[in-house]
């Protein structure tokens, strides 16, 4: 209601201003759409307040719809002219995004790419396209290891593993079986269906020495021996160590609710409903780092985009919003409400975010994570999830197992890329 | 309005008829075959949901010809299909045949069995999926497990997984199947048992000879409808593999899966499209072969 009569005065004090000099700042409203989760939407709803205040003169209207017809909605909204200035969209669309012309990339002069690649942390790039930038973000997601304090203490154990030889032998001692030899309680959750697609993609590779992709993603290349380590690895967790069964107590992040599993990767936006467990002690670690100590991480993130509906004095207000809401103190905001990490060191390395117990190990993971430029995110898990389901339930040996997923996730990404 | 009067009765019961039929015709025009004609057109087309809809003419069927995924889903289409309907026909025969000639606690038997045909298909496909679980979980297998017999794999297995999922789907249907069939049973005029009684027939002669032909109607409608059902069988089948849906390896992926996933996941339309084309022909095909071989003489 405040708004709406803030809205009148403004636009009856511009219209009567306007008719005596008609050069005068006009009341601008943009559009701002999201998808709807409650935390969102709430920390959007504070920035927008703020932004609103910092800029008398334009208001920021903000729309959000369930997730399911959120894609439906933006597209056909925007070639009609109608729908939203600025849109929030997931990093993977981007492609899609650009090719359909829904947006427009963001000006040099106001975000030039030199200082984004200078301020952000790394991972963002993947939204630039031909040296330019085309999407923000608030708030990005990295991955990190959980662990069950209480399982820990019980099995004499004082601190999360630091590397992946560690992680091994810390899993030992957190499993356990029955009398018939069924696994009661993991060491370590696995299933690719879960994070563990990005960890072995992003993480494992690398840290057996290779690149799952080359090519800015175009190419797959874990066809390698590298590749062959890491899967080696990955299944070795349950086929040789034993500490783990793929598709344990159904999904990897009840296996870790419900006490039964010492450790488990999974990804920043886990905690909340971590915190809603009663009597679950946790904590979080960094992902261990490999043989030779290389660390990685795998990023996700929501991005803002200016769309090529806004035209004229809604452009120059969606550039300020767009500024507004990739600020520090946006950064800042997002963290407290939401729960999401800064998506600058900035703001995300202070002693305060760095050193937060629960956030901490998620930032500094920020600082050398890599974010998958995905064609099609959910069939290219289908291809790592075969990948091990061939090698766990048909006995196929690894290698060969191996050059059928690259084989096949390289057909995904030839087809996207030749459209 | 002179137009109207100068109708004659007949005619002006047309009016009359076509002008309550409007709104049903009108209504099935919009939500039926508009859209069904609209995904044909699709089904030439390329279209990610975003951006412009672009000519592909065959190039969507031929893809779906050489796709080694669409021809493992389509065999499993035809186990559901081909597993499915005589399992549950027999199972729901036996159970209705019995239960018409039980009296004691007739009505609650009969609520018994119909309570699972009532129950949402997601929440008893989530309770079966947990069924299904290995120990600590899973109920059969720590039941095994007591015995110290070696778990079984339920779902994480290319042979049982198809089985294991169609199970819950057959329970699940049997309910009205039951009802149907005892509704048969009953409108089988009772002098043709007496006569038969009175020649001193056998059960199996009356049962062959008299019984199952004339639930020939009943039959037919039974087979017909859970025929469609089973093809288009998709909810047991999502809910209980969300994890790796349609999953291990594609082994329980029925085409509705398959589209789905085409269609939401994969953002490619004309694909999906083409794929329901095929459905629909499939139901058409399907359902027309059984007409005619079941028709009566």
């Amino acid at each position: 209601m405040k708004k709406y009569i803030r809205n009148l005065v403004v636009a009856g004090l511009t219209s009567s201003v306007a008719v005596l000099a008609s050069t005068s700042a006009q009341a601008v409203e943009i559009e701002y759409w999201q998808y709807y989760f409650d935390a969102r939407v709430d920390a959007m709803e504070q920035l927008i307040e703020g932004f609103e205040a910092e800029n008398p003169g334009i208001t920021v209207k903000m729309t959000h719809f369930p997730y399911a017809d959120y894609r439906t909605k933006v597209s056909a909204a925007i070639p009609a002219g109608e729908g939203p200035d600025v849109v929030q969209l997931f990093y993977g669309w981007l492609n899609d995004y650009r090719a359909a012309n829904l947006i427009q990339p963001l000006p040099e002069a106001d975000f030039p790419a030199s200082a984004i690649d200078e301020e952000f942390f790394p991972m963002v790039q993947a939204m630039k396209v031909d040296g330019q930038y085309f999407a923000l973000p608030t708030a990005v997601r990295s991955l990190a290891l959980f662990y069950n304090k209480r399982l820990f203490d019980e099995a004499g154990i004082e601190s999360p593993p630091a590397t992946l030889d560690e992680l091994v032998e810390t899993a030992k001692k957190l499993a356990k079986r029955d009398g018939a030899g069924n696994l009661t309680t993991a060491g370590i959750t696995t299933g690719m269906n879960a994070q563990d697609h990005h960890w072995w993609r992003e993480v494992l590779v690398r840290q057996f020495g290779g690149e799952a992709y080359q090519d800015d993603y175009k190419t797959v290349n874990y066809a390698s021996d590298a590749g062959l380590a890491a899967l080696n690895f990955y299944t070795s967790l349950e086929k040789e160590h034993g500490v783990s069964a793929f598709g344990f107590m159904d999904e990897p992040q009840a296996a870790f609710k419900a006490g039964r599993a010492g450790m488990h990767i999974d990804g920043s936006f886990r905690i909340g409903s971590l915190n809603k467990i009663r009597g679950l002690k946790w904590g979080v670690a960094e992902l261990p780092a490999g043989p030779d100590g290389t660390k990685s991480n795998y990023s996700s993130y929501w991005v803002n985009a200016i769309t090529t509906k806004a035209e004229g004095e809604k452009y120059d207000a969606s550039i300020k919003f767009m500024k507004y809401i990739t600020s520090d103190a946006a950064m800042q905001t997002w963290l407290d409400v939401v729960g999401e990490l800064p998506a600058k060191p900035s703001v995300g390395l202070t002693d305060q975010n760095a050193n937060n117990e629960v956030f901490g190990p998620f930032i500094r993971g920020l600082a050398y994570a890599h974010t998958t430029k995905f064609a099609n995110e959910s069939a290219q898990r289908q291809v790592l999830m075969d990948m091990v389901a061939r090698t766990d339930i048909e006995g196929q040996d690894a290698k060969e197992s191996l050059a059928q997923a690259a084989e096949a996730e390289q057909k995904i990404l030839s087809e996207y890329y030749a459209k | 309005m002179s137009f109207y009067r100068n109708l004659s009765i007949k005619q002006k019961q047309i009016v009359w008829a076509w002008m309550f039929l409007a709104i049903p015709v009108l209504f099935y025009g919009v939500i039926r075959f508009y859209p069904t004609g609209n995904a044909i057109l699709i089904s030439f087309q390329n279209w990610n949901l975003l951006g412009a809809r672009t000519w592909a003419g065959l190039e969507n069927y031929e893809k779906l010809i050489a796709d080694p995924v669409f021809w493992k889903v389509f065999k499993n289409t035809f186990i559901y299909l081909l597993l499915g309907t005589p399992v549950s026909l027999v199972i729901s025969f036996i159970i209705a045949y019995h239960l018409d000639k039980l009296r004691f606690m007739h009505g609650f038997l009969r609520m018994l069995y119909f309570l699972p045909f009532m129950t949402s298909a997601v929440a008893m496909a989530w309770v079966w999926r947990w069924f299904y679980q290995d120990v600590p979980i899973g109920l059969f297998n720590n039941f095994l497990a007591g015995f110290g017999i070696p778990q079984f794999e339920f779902l994480n297995s290319t042979t049982n997984a198809l089985p294991s999922v169609l199970a819950p789907a057959v329970w699940a249907g049997l309910g009205f199947q039951i009802i149907i069939f005892m509704a048969g049973i009953r409108a089988i005029p009772t002098t043709y048992y007496e006569a038969a009684r009175i020649d001193g027939v056998g059960w199996w002669t009356i049962l062959t000879q008299i019984t199952i032909p004339l639930l020939r109607p009943t039959i037919v409608f039974i087979v017909v409808f859970s025929s469609i059902g089973f093809l288009r069988i998709f909810d047991h089948v999502f809910n209980m593999t969300t994890n790796n849906p349609g999953g291990p390896l594609n082994a329980t992926k029925p085409l509705v899966l398959m589209i789905y996933d085409t269609a939401f996941n994969s953002f490619d339309m004309g694909y999906a499209s083409a794929q329901t084309v095929v459905l629909f022909m499939i139901l058409l095909i399907v359902s027309l072969i059984q007409l005619r071989l079941l028709r009566s003489k």
